[in-house]
């Protein structure tokens, strides 16, 4: 009961908050709404048990991408011209509705089988032997690590003064 | 009527939806960015909630959702420095000015 009531609440904020961040002409006030946006996944992934997930969420996107987005957002002139759409504004309304019919269409109509095994809760020490343990992602685990590497080094090359 | 896994499925796909809008009707560069994290965010609620309601004892949804933040961090990374070195050079984040590519 309780969590039926935290999901209808999450759920709702969210989907206001991605609303706000695509209709609002402020850009500094779509950041703002972003995060929001962020946070109530986290409390969505807690409802859903995933509490690494929820720790890890909160952690990069509203810790850091937001701080980038918004420090984007000041050394860039968006403040100033706002957001505004631009030609393909009916067409993209009518692929993302067209896109939302198909994908609840499918949700809807798909015979999942749902376990009833309740959830596993803590689920970091879990998360760590999927990852690293025997018959893991764990050669996934390395190329993630070379592809911060790499995007660190492309970041500095991109942004550096000549 | 409990909350399952469809109400999760039917949230994300409302979110990626708005993000979709997004991504394709905006002019600036960096709500476009925006729009892209909100629809990462949308599937790494699907990969959760089918992590949580069809395999739970294997969390592979979850490990997904993992690789899923590393790649979406760098991305935004990468497109932000991008935006920043195109607004050094033409004074402009709207995409429909910037055309140096197009023919």
């Amino acid at each position: 009961m309780g969590l039926g009531i935290a999901f209808w609440a999450l759920a709702v904020i969210s989907v206001g908050a991605a609303l706000t961040v695509v209709f609002l002409r402020d850009v500094f006030r779509a950041a703002l709404a972003l995060v929001l946006c962020f946070l109530t996944v986290a409390g969505i992934f807690i409802t859903l048990s995933a509490d690494f997930l929820a720790a890890a969420q909160v952690l990069i996107y509203v810790g850091a991408i937001s701080i980038l987005i918004i420090m984007t957002i000041m050394l860039t002139r968006g403040v100033r011209q706002g957001s505004p759409s631009g030609k393909l504004r009916v067409p993209a309304l009518f692929t993302a509705l067209l896109f939302f019919a198909a994908a609840a269409f499918a949700v809807l109509n798909t015979p999942w089988q749902i376990a009833g095994a309740p959830p596993q809760e803590p689920t970091t020490a879990a998360l760590a032997g999927r990852l690293f343990g025997e018959g893991g992602f764990i050669l996934a685990v390395e190329i993630a690590a070379v592809l911060l590497l790499a995007i660190i080094l492309g970041a500095i090359v991109l942004v550096r003064e000549k | 009527m409990p909350v399952g896994l469809n109400h999760y499925l039917v949230l994300s796909a409302i979110l990626f939806s708005i993000g979709l809008y997004g991504a394709l009707s905006k002019r600036n560069a960096v709500v476009i960015l925006m729009s892209i994290e909100i629809m990462l965010n949308a599937v790494n609620i699907a990969m959760v909630a089918f992590s949580r309601f069809i395999v739970p004892a294997l969390l592979t949804g979850q490990v997904f959702a993992i690789f899923i933040m590393v790649v979406a961090a760098a991305e935004v990374t990468i497109g932000l420095a991008i935006i920043i070195a195109v607004y050094r050079g033409r004074e402009t984040i709207d995409v429909t000015n910037i055309n140096l590519m197009k023919w």
